[in-house]
Formats: C-alpha cells, sequence, structure tokens
C-alpha cells in the first residue's frame, strides 16, 4: 500500500531534521532513549535504560510485574517525568520536558489495556471524539463523525457498523475500534498493552493483520507484554526489562519461550512433575453429561481423590463457564454432578462451600479478595464460624491464631496481618486467596488461571502448594490457558473447545508441544 | 424493526398505549384532546426539572437538591416581584439567576471536594431550603401580580369544547418544549453533549474521558448550573400553575421526578438516557396519575401503583441488561 502523501511529506521533513542531526543522520529511529532512569520513593522504577524503536519497526517490549515497562511506557507518553540525565529523542526532535499532549502530538498514542472507550456511545462516536474534542469547535455533526470513523478504518481496512454501540462490540472489535481512534491523530508509533490476551486465535491473526497495515504506512507499533507467545510471529525485536534493567534488545527470530522466560526473570522455571496414584476409593467428583446453552455441552469426566486435573482451552471455550457451574455459580441446564457419589445440587456458591468445593477465580482482584480489607479478614472470610465464641462473637485470641498460622504456613510476605491486601504483591495476593480456600478444608479445589500475573518464584511455589495438597488426598483441578502450566502439574489434562471436552491427555504419555500442538489445531 | 425492538423507549411506548387503551375503555374522557392538553399543561413543572435531571444522570451523577433550588428561585421572585412587580421575563430571570448560582454551588463542591453526587445534594438540598425557611419564617405568598396570573392562561393556539368552554395548548407548555429543544440541541450537535455521554460512560474511573481530552470540571459545571437553571425556570412555572408561592410545596418531589426519568431508561450508573426516553417517562406518569383519577381509583392508591409500574420497569430493563451481558460460547453441534 501507498504511502499516503501527507505522510510522505511528514516523512521527508523529518528526514531533513535528521540529516541536520549528524549524530543519528542514518539510524532512521523514531524513538530513541538514552540511560533513563526514574526513581518513585524508595524505588528505582528504571535504571539507566537505553531503548529505541525504528520508524515503522513492530517492537515488543516484555518483562514480568513491576519489572519498569509500564513506567517506561509513561515516560514515552509523556505520563511520568524521568530523571535528569535522560535523554529522550522523539521523531528526530529531543524531548525535555515531555507532557501527554506533546507526546499525542509528536504521534505517539497508547492503547491501554482497559481501551478508554465509551461503551455506551457508537463506534463513529468513539472514533471521532479525540478529534472532535481537539478541534475546540462547539458543534459537532453525526455524518461527520462517520466520516472521520470511516476514513480511520478504511486506513486498515476494517469495517464495523459505526452506528453500533461499542459495548455490544466483541473484544476484538472493541480493540479495533480503538486502534482507528488513534488513527485519527497523526499517529507514527502505537503503543499496545497487552493487547492479545482477551482475543481468540482467530481475533489475534485479525490484529495482526491491521498491525502489519500500519507498519506499511510506517506507523511502529510498540506491544507491551508479560508473556509472548503469539506476539514472536510478527515483532522484529524484543526488549526486554528486569527490575528496572534493560537486559537486552534481540531479534525476535533469536528467542523462543523458554529463552525468553529466562531473560525476564533470570531463572528457568522448573516443573516438577507430579506422580499420582491412584487410590482404591473410589472418584471423588464425578460430572456426568453437563450441559449449559451457549456455555458448554455434554461434559462429562472424574476426577479421584488426590489428583490434580488440567483443564486448558482457549479463551471461550467455555473452561471458565464450567468451573463457575461446579462451584454453583452458573447453574447447568442438564446433567449431574457426583461429589463423592452424592448428587450436588449445583445452586449456589455457599451450598458447594459446604459440599467441600473451593474455587480460587481466575480474576482474583475482583472475584477472589476484598483489597482494601486486612490480609488476616481476607483468609478468615470463608471459615469465620469456627471462630464465634459462646456469645457468636468473633474470638479475638483464635482469629489471630489461625491467620498467622496461615500466614506461616504459606509463608506469606506481609509487613503485618492488618495490612490491606491491596499493598501485597500478585504473588502475595494469590497465597492469600489460596489460604482462605484452603482453610476451608476442601475436598475439590478449582484453581482458575492460578498463577496469572504472577512472579516465576512465587509461581513454583505455589505450584508446590497445590501438589502437597493433592497428596493430602484433595482433588485439584486446574484451569489455564498455559498449556506448560498444566503439563508441569497434573497428571492428566482435558482439552476443552467451544463448549466440548476434545480430547483427554495423560502427561506421562504426552508432551506439552504436542498439546500445545492439538490447542492450536482445534482453533483452526 | 429491529433496532426499535432493542430500545427502552419502545416499551415505556408501549406502556403508555396500552395505559391509553384501558383508561379510555373505562372512561372515554382520557382520550380527548382537551384532557391531554390539560395534563401536558400541569406536568410542565416535573417535565422540565426531568429534563435537568436526566443531564445529570447521563453524566454519571445524581440530584437530590434540586426541588429545594426550584423552591429557593421561585420565593426570591415572588418576594421581588411582588414588592417592585415587573414583568414575566423579569420573573424569569430572577428565577433563573438563582438557579444557576445554586448549581454552581453544587458543581463546586462535587468537584473541589470529590464528594459522592448523592451526599453532596442532600447536603445542599437542607442547606437550600433550611435557609429558605429560616428566611421567610414559612410564610406563604397568595398576591402575585396580576399579570402573572393573566400570563398563566395565554394559550398558544385555542379550540372549543362541546360545551363551549375553549381550550388550547397553553403557553406553560411552550416553555417546556422549549427546555427541550435547548437541551435535545446541547444532547445531540455539542461537544459538550459528547462529553457528557463519554465522562458519564466510563464509570467510576474518569481517566478514559480525560485522556480524551475532556475537561472534567466544565462538564461538571455545565451539569449542575443546567440542572439550576431547569429548576429555577420548573419554580417559576409552578408558581404559574398554582398562583401561590408556598415554600414546601416543590421540596419532597425529588424523588418522583427522578423516578420518570429512570422510567425513560437513564441508567443511575450514568452515560445512557434521551429527551425521548424522559418524555415518555414523564407521560407515564402523567397518564397513569390523571388516569387513576378519572377511573375513579381513591387516590391513597395512586403512589402505590405508581411505585409498581416503577419497580416493573427498572426490573425489566435490568433483565434485559443481565442477559444481554451474560457470555455466550458458540458451542459447537454433536
Amino acid at each position: 500500500m501507498a504511502v499516503q502523501p501527507r505522510f510522505a511529506s511528514r516523512i521527508a521533513a523529518r528526514a531533513a531534521i535528521l540529516v541536520y542531526d549528524a549524530g543519528r543522520a542514518m539510524s532512521d529511529l523514531f524513538l530513541d532513549m538514552k540511560s533513563v532512569s526514574k526513581r518513585y520513593t524508595g524505588v528505582q522504577a528504571l535504571d539507566g535504560v537505553d531503548f529505541d524503536i525504528r520508524t515503522g519497526e513492530i517492537h515488543c517490549l516484555a518483562g514480568e510485574n513491576g519489572s519498569g515497562k509500564s513506567t517506561l511506557i509513561k515516560i514515552i507518553s509523556g505520563v511520568v517525568q524521568p530523571e535528569r540525565g535522560s535523554e529522550i529523542v522523539i521523531g528526530g526532535q529531543p524531548i525535555s520536558h515531555q507532557s501527554s499532549i506533546a507526546a499525542m502530538r509528536l504521534g505517539v498514542e497508547v492503547i491501554y489495556q482497559d481501551l478508554s472507550l465509551f461503551p455506551n456511545m457508537t463506534v463513529a462516536q468513539n472514533i471521532a471524539l479525540n478529534e472532535v474534542i481537539e478541534t475546540k469547535r462547539p458543534l459537532v455533526a453525526r455524518r461527520r463523525e462517520r466520516e472521520i470513523a470511516g476514513a480511520a478504518m478504511a486506513r486498515v481496512g476494517v469495517a464495523i457498523p459505526t452506528d453500533e454501540l461499542v459495548g455490544d462490540l466483541s473484544m476484538a472489535d472493541q480493540q479495533l475500534v480503538a486502534i482507528c481512534r488513534a488513527l485519527t491523530s497523526d499517529v507514527k508509533l502505537l503503543i499496545m498493552d497487552e493487547p492479545t490476551t482477551a482475543l481468540t486465535r482467530r481475533e489475534v491473526q485479525g490484529l495482526f493483520r491491521v498491525v502489519k497495515e500500519l507498519k506499511s504506512q510506517d506507523i511502529a507499533s510498540l506491544f507491551v507484554s508479560h508473556k509472548l507467545g503469539e506476539i514472536f510471529e510478527i515483532a522484529e525485536r524484543v526488549s526486554v526489562l528486569r527490575d528496572g534493567k534493560k537486559v537486552g534488545t534481540y531479534p525476535a527470530g533469536e528467542l523462543d519461550d523458554a529463552k525468553l522466560s529466562y531473560l525476564m526473570t533470570g531463572q528457568t522455571v522448573e516443573y516438577t512433575p507430579y506422580t499420582f496414584h491412584r487410590s482404591e476409593r473410589g472418584p471423588l467428583l464425578e460430572v456426568r453429561n453437563l450441559s449449559k446453552r451457549n456455555n458448554y455441552a455434554d461434559v462429562s469426566f472424574s476426577l479421584h481423590p488426590g489428583e490434580i486435573l488440567g483443564i486448558t482451552g482457549l479463551l471461550g471455550s467455555g473452561r471458565t463457564e464450567l468451573a463457575l457451574s461446579l462451584f454453583g455459580m452458573n447453574r447447568p441446564d442438564s446433567g449431574q454432578v457426583l461429589l463423592a457419589g452424592k448428587p450436588l445440587r449445583l445452586r449456589s456458591a455457599g451450598g458447594s462451600v459446604r459440599a467441600g468445593i473451593a474455587y480460587v477465580p481466575e480474576n482474583r482482584l475482583v472475584q477472589g479478595l476484598v483489597m482494601p480489607q486486612s490480609v488476616g479478614r481476607n483468609i478468615v472470610v470463608t471459615t469465620v464460624r469456627r471462630l464465634l465464641d459462646r456469645l457468636r462473637l468473633i474470638d479475638r485470641q483464635k482469629f489471630q491464631d489461625t491467620v498467622e498460622e496461615w500466614i506461616k504456613w504459606l509463608n506469606i510476605r506481609v509487613p503485618s496481618p492488618e495490612s490491606p491486601v491491596r499493598t501485597l504483591s500478585g504473588g502475595n495476593q494469590q497465597r492469600v486467596v489460596l489460604a482462605k480456600w484452603m482453610a476451608t478444608v476442601p475436598r475439590v479445589l478449582i484453581l482458575d488461571g492460578p498463577t496469572v500475573g504472577i512472579d516465576v518464584a512465587a509461581k513454583s511455589a505455589i505450584h508446590s502448594f497445590i501438589q502437597d495438597l493433592a497428596e493430602t488426598g484433595v482433588g485439584v483441578i486446574i484451569i489455564s490457558d498455559e498449556v506448560q502450566e498444566v503439563h508441569g502439574n497434573c497428571n492428566r489434562i482435558l482439552l476443552m473447545h467451544r463448549g466440548r471436552i476434545r480430547a483427554e491427555y495423560d502427561v506421562t504419555q504426552t508432551t506439552a508441544a504436542e498439546i500445545q500442538e492439538a490447542v492450536e489445531q482445534v482453533a483452526v | 424493526m429491529r433496532r426499535l425492538l432493542r430500545r427502552h423507549e419502545s416499551y415505556v411506548f408501549l406502556a403508555i398505549i396500552l395505559l391509553t387503551a384501558v383508561i379510555t375503555a373505562l372512561n372515554p374522557s382520557f382520550l380527548t384532546l382537551e384532557n391531554f392538553f390539560d395534563i401536558i399543561k400541569s406536568y410542565s413543572f416535573m417535565g422540565i426539572m426531568a429534563i435537568g435531571v436526566l443531564v445529570v444522570l447521563i453524566s454519571g451523577g445524581i440530584d437530590i437538591s434540586f426541588t429545594a433550588v426550584a423552591t429557593v428561585g421561585q420565593y426570591v421572585m415572588a418576594v421581588i416581584i411582588m414588592r417592585y412587580s415587573g414583568n414575566i421575563f423579569l420573573a424569569f430571570a430572577i428565577s433563573i439567576a438563582v438557579g444557576m448560582v445554586l448549581g454552581l454551588v453544587n458543581a463546586a463542591l462535587i468537584y473541589s471536594f470529590n464528594i459522592p453526587t448523592v451526599i453532596a445534594t442532600i447536603g445542599t438540598l437542607n442547606v437550600f431550603y433550611g435557609l429558605l425557611i429560616v428566611f421567610s419564617r414559612g410564610k406563604w405568598i397568595y398576591t402575585l401580580p396580576q399579570w402573572f396570573a393573566r400570563f398563566a392562561e395565554i394559550r398558544v393556539f385555542t379550540l372549543v369544547n362541546a360545551n363551549g368552554i375553549p381550550y388550547g395548548l397553553s403557553v406553560i407548555t411552550l416553555i417546556w418544549i422549549m427546555v427541550i429543544a435547548i437541551a435535545a440541541f446541547i444532547l445531540r450537535y455539542t461537544v459538550l453533549g459528547r462529553s457528557l455521554y463519554a465522562v458519564g460512560g466510563c464509570g467510576f474511573d474518569k481517566s478514559a474521558a480525560q485522556r480524551a481530552g475532556i475537561n472534567l470540571f466544565r462538564v461538571q459545571v455545565f451539569v449542575y448550573t443546567f440542572m439550576g437553571f431547569t429548576a429555577g425556570v420548573a419554580g417559576v412555572v409552578q408558581a404559574l400553575l398554582v398562583q401561590t408561592v408556598a415554600p414546601n410545596s416543590i421540596v419532597g418531589k425529588e424523588l418522583s421526578v427522578i423516578a420518570a426519568v429512570v422510567l425513560g431508561g437513564a441508567s443511575l450508573a450514568g452515560g445512557t438516557g434521551t429527551i425521548v426516553g424522559t418524555l415518555l417517562g414523564v407521560m407515564l406518569l402523567a397518564f397513569l396519575s390523571n388516569g387513576l383519577t378519572l377511573m375513579r381509583v381513591p387516590s391513597y392508591w395512586n403512589d402505590v401503583v405508581i411505585g409498581l409500574v416503577i419497580l416493573a420497569s427498572v426490573s425489566a430493563s435490568a433483565l434485559q441488561q443481565k442477559r444481554k451481558r451474560q457470555r455466550a460460547i458458540a458451542v459447537e453441534e454433536a
């Protein structure tokens, strides 16, 4: 696709500036950052980072939570000011005092993970909003909004009905709307924060097509991610941050998942395979022909005491819906679930908890923890009835003892049991959720994405807790889209796709790579 | 057609048609032009405030204090025209000015202290109303100027019924229509209108709106002064309708006005709501109330029936939302 005339002239103008700037004349860098540092009170978020992006490049910025990725993005987009001594050049212009408006004028646009869209407004209104506000004219015509939206969508070959409400669109389409909105300004660098996490495989391909289209128009893309997966297919270079320092920038072809994970963490993830010995007792949990319209269909499997069963599948495979049903929060239409031979009613979460089922949800921040409350209170919330004294009031001594016991047992690093959960790191938060559910002494523990957003060290700790727990006879179900994780922890794996169980694997007979391939195969 | 079925407004409209049919079957005098003009005259007062409430709800806030604002505007206006006379334009100007100033007070409080709008306006409701009672000592005003009474009788056009009694579209209804026109224009054709929907649509965290370049303070100021403006207009309209000014006759109606707007499809969560919906919401309540009277249902039942209708409507639309939100997975056929 031909470069549009107004872009061509801008590029020419910038090239002219570059020629005068002797040091950078030959390198066609859109963004060049040298020894960028940032200190927050007591924390060195970034420490002398050099980072650059070429014009029209597809670059990936990788790092664990807390590695400084988001601080770097905030500095590029002008939201945060770097320390003195940091050098930033954008589009050939040295930047002394960056502001977010200035960054936008230079062509830097950020699409945050929440997309910053307005679900109550139409596609056209969303795409046109920035430009409509920027023009500072008091009136706006719907026709003009449609024109702006149409033009932006045409640039990347996207066609979404302009009068549709954004809230009614799929996540993938919402993302495209956010990209199109960025295109209404003269964007040169589009930064996308974790753009593929909420997308299905096919939707990711659609996004990549758009990103390649942008590249052909000399617009650079920067993906920010804590795991790469499919981004390898498209990225040209990958920069890795760890603890605020840059580990290096590598051609994407030189990396694979294992190598990248090593670069991000400085250690290799060790999976100790779980060996399961089937006991004489019958199955603990039996699911028979469970179906729910528009969720899943005809699901049958069994779980034995001490077994760790993995359920993997893509986003939208029905895995989370199934888990919610087993926990009584998503009533199935038909089928039966037996716990130790007795049918479960599956009508309420309370009933499931009493029956001995515990569920650690995918989104612990919203569904698993009461963030402003203390660590202690979060831990005992499921078992508070056991702490009552004769007057049915909470016994303070019992409360403190229980909380301390759990903090010690799960090695939760926390200044005091009184600290709000909000102040803990992701790994420690997840331990609190685990403590909360393990305290109920469950017979079946369902973990949905148990290590999402947790660093490697915390990950292996949580994995070994899960294995220890299973060895005591608890039946564990791990739901995860990371095949590595389920393969390394479970003895048996179910593959779900479009609401049905497609395959069952014994981990001693199948490699993780084979399962990964099967996951990708069903998606096509 | 499918689009129309998806809209909340269509259902409210259907409810109105159904209600009209039932009432007319029981008392044919309901479905007459005369009765219709009468309803839209007496409900102008509520309808004008509903427009202000709609704007506040769209922005994601809520205002409880507007009835107090209307009363204060009305009372100040009445005191001044009683003493110095003047004309109808002056009357409106005074009440509107008072309304906008008090609205500005709300906006300033909400923006600078970041107080939840419900709490802030419950507070100002009591302060505004309390001060009025202190200074007026609760005194009623009966002796409004003659021109004030004459203005209320003006009809835009006049028809005559079978008994020779003239009726027609009142100038008071025309004022309501003007307020509707102003709000419709702002919501539909201005950047300010878009900003309102944007601010209301991004929920509790307003950073999406700020990133789009919207000046939150300006939006806030507009929202609450516009609410004050409509309250000011409504204050005069109420005085025109009843021809007396009593400090305690308006306060207490705020919840029915908010209910009418919510009935019309506006969400207390912000970001949604239309002028048409709000009009239909007000009309539904008006027809219901008028219809119950015509059907000779004891007036005690009024509140019960209205309450039930509000509950039914809100539950129905909540159910619809829930269905829409449920994630659907294309389950593979066996």
